[in-house]
């Protein structure tokens, strides 16, 4: 069943030197209990979609066109006190580095069940005993509520803001570079947790991140973003094993692989395009190494490859042979 | 991309006639934690920290070796101790046959020409108000060298181009705020390489910068060390990169070495069942919806009390009653490869 369906988003962000266009044209759709990796290097929009979506943008940022449908519901116009509704109850975000997020001199179960009475009417006492629930739920000891959170290390903060996000059981979770700051064994206890979660809960996950190496293990789907726009969308095998676009590509080639011979992966030259003026044509094109004349002056449509794996690219696949 | 593999199967052969640029001996630092006045006066012991405890490790010219461990296992504080940059409680340092332990500043300046740092934030390592050529001859001014500014440019701009940045001349006016991250952490390389240094610390000079460039700065760490034979000390704590870029990887657990030996080895052939739990983790760039990835469940034990016996008995599935009471030496299991594993040492005893 469809939880959220995204459709030709736009946010713009207006700032001195002009309007940056950070999502730009964007459409994605996910199922409940599926996960989605949006990947990307800085700055392609990863993180403004995922503020679109929870309408946390900041003040110069607005979403100019386009449709989010949460559950058929469009909550692009919704009002203020509308979206605070669906805010947490219906989404919530965990934030990258949200360990620092924490208030320091406060502790962390009563952190949590502030959280908890602004949402639902519940009393201070029954509001801790969910938080107990919660801290079962992402696996700390339920005694540790009274803890403050510098009695936490870096993976027990993350998991308490796990806790945190699914205080009034969302239906969406979007985690902003979830496991970054964190240590590789407790980064992949961590996505461990989500999986397990996003199972037993039946909870629609999009989990934002510059590491594409990690999704192969623990989404579905992933949507490859580059300067606002998606260039190659569709199921993990798709995305790994039969790519169509040369930023997928390239950015795959990126990561070395053990279980391979050594060598050393090839960087993408150049950097991002500057989204106030972007290339004209495929946006990938200045950096692709495959571009050809066309690409510089038509910008290439998002062709169907087979179920659910779209690309926007003229020469799609062809590269590969190259 | 042959060439990097054959380099590193000559790289060993060849290591054996250069010369020893670091040797490090026994090697503690240790910590005092400060506690309230009170629990000062009453309790018996000194809460202390062994962030590193009992360290020997050998860096050749020319070489590479990475230090790989979580958070908390003491490869920083190495880094620095390497450096003079933290007080050694025991053991010994020497640089090129010599302690480092100087004793007057004036020593310690003419040893911090030849061993640099480079660290991990390019964005906190250059001063956002000064200009990239001030911060790349910094060194130069500090060590009263090539006084005339024409003498510095001409030393900057060789810096830049040889940390990748060409022309370098376009860069040195520039503030840090114009450049991308990988540029950043490319003129804090430059900055770092501008006195000729034998030997350069890296603290995880990669893991702040995106995927797509982090190649581009293995790869000019790499012909640094082929083009001015320089070693490195890398410190990481993704194993991939180590296997990546190092001739050899120390595996770091609570201030000690469990593992060492040639890049291949231990990434296809380790022993100690913390590297393997290591390398189960690392994320692959495959598909594989079904792998049941074996998490060692907790954290990194705390620093203050480290477990008796084997250290990483706490997390260990085959640790039995030796490991909690002896702790394992560092046993050679062939050439270049070392494992503190009573488990392996067994094998070994056994087959012999």
């Amino acid at each position: 069943m469809e939880l959220l369906r995204i459709n030709n988003l736009k946010t713009y962000f207006n700032i001195s030197s002009g309007t940056v266009k950070a999502v730009d044209d964007v459409s994605l759709t996910l199922d409940y209990g599926e996960s989605l990796g949006l990947v990307g290097e800085s700055g392609c929009g990863k993180t403004t979609t995922a503020l679109s979506i929870t309408q946390l943008l900041p003040s110069e940022g607005s979403i100019v066109s386009g449709e989010i449908l949460l559950e058929g519901k469009n909550i692009v116009n919704l009002s203020d006190t509308e979206i605070k509704k669906v805010r947490w109850k219906e989404v919530s975000m965990i934030f990258q580095g949200a360990m620092n997020a924490l208030n320091p001199v406060m502790r962390i179960g009563d952190q949590i069940a502030e959280a908890i009475i602004l949402h639902e009417k519940l009393s201070y006492k029954d509001a801790i005993k969910r938080v107990e629930e919660l801290f079962q739920l992402v696996e700390l000891e339920p005694k540790r509520i009274s803890n403050y959170p510098h009695e936490f290390s870096g993976g027990m903060k993350q998991r308490a803001m796990i806790a945190m996000a699914l205080a009034c059981n969302p239906k969406l979770i979007i985690g902003d570079e979830p496991t970054t700051a964190l240590d590789v064994m407790v980064q992949a206890q961590i996505l461990n947790l989500l999986d397990k979660l996003r199972k037993e809960l039946n909870m629609g996950i999009i989990l934002i991140t510059h590491d594409l190496s990690i999704l192969g293990e623990t989404c579905d789907k992933i949507a490859v973003m580059y300067a606002g726009k998606i260039v190659e969308t569709g199921y993990v095998e798709d995305i790994y094993n039969n790519n169509k676009h040369p930023y997928t590509y390239k950015l795959l080639s990126s990561f070395p692989n053990i279980h391979k011979e050594r060598v050393m992966p090839d960087a993408i030259e150049g950097i991002p395009p500057d989204l106030i003026n972007p290339p004209s044509g495929c946006r990938f094109h200045p950096r692709c190494p495959y571009a050809k004349d066309i690409c510089g002056k038509e910008e290439p449509r998002m062709e169907l490859a087979n179920e659910g794996h779209y690309y926007a690219c003229h020469f799609g696949g062809v590269y590969n042979e190259k | 991309m042959k060439v990097i593999i054959m380099h590193a199967i000559l790289g060993v052969f060849i290591m054996k006639n250069k010369q020893k640029i670091v040797s490090v001996t026994n090697l503690k630092v240790v910590f005092d934690i400060k506690q309230s006045f009170i629990n000062e006066l009453f309790s018996k012991k000194r809460k202390i920290v062994k962030a590193v405890d009992g360290i020997s490790l050998d860096i050749y010219e020319g070489e590479i070796v990475s230090l790989v461990g979580e958070s908390g296992s003491g490869k920083t504080t190495l880094g620095k101790a390497i450096l003079n940059l933290v007080p050694i409680s025991e053991g010994e340092v020497f640089f090129k046959g010599e302690s480092v332990n100087f004793k007057n500043k004036k020593e310690v300046k003419k040893f911090r020409q030849k061993a640099q740092m480079i660290f991990q934030d390019p964005y906190q390592t250059l001063d956002p108000k000064s200009l990239i050529f001030d911060a790349v001859v910094e060194p130069l001014e500090v060590n009263n060298m090539l006084k005339t500014v024409s003498e510095r440019k001409e030393k900057a701009v060789k810096a830049l181009e040889d940390s990748g940045m060409a022309p370098g001349e376009d860069f040195l006016y520039r503030y840090p705020y114009e450049l991308s991250g990988g540029q950043r952490q490319r003129a804090a390389i430059a900055g770092s390489i501008i006195l000729n240094p034998d030997f350069i610390v890296a603290d995880e000079p990669v893991s702040m910068l995106d995927v797509s460039i982090r190649t581009g700065i293995l790869k000019l760490l790499l012909n640094l060390k082929d083009s001015r034979d320089l070693a490195f000390l890398f410190i990481t704590h993704d194993l991939s990169l180590a296997w990546l870029i190092s001739d050899r990887i120390a595996i770091m657990y609570l201030g000690k070495i469990m593992e060492i030996g040639t890049s291949d080895e231990i990434i296809k052939g380790c022993i100690h069942p913390y590297t393997k739990a290591l390398l189960d983790i690392m994320p692959v760039p495959e598909v594989n919806r079904n792998r049941i990835r074996k998490v060692l469940t907790g954290e990194i034990p705390d620093p203050t009390e480290i477990p008796k016996g084997c250290r990483f008995n706490t997390r260990c599935e085959f640790a039995y009653d030796k490991c909690y009471v002896d702790e394992p030496e560092l046993t050679k299991i062939s050439n270049d490869h070392f494992v503190a594993c009573h488990l392996a040492t067994e094998d070994i005893n056994a087959k012999s």
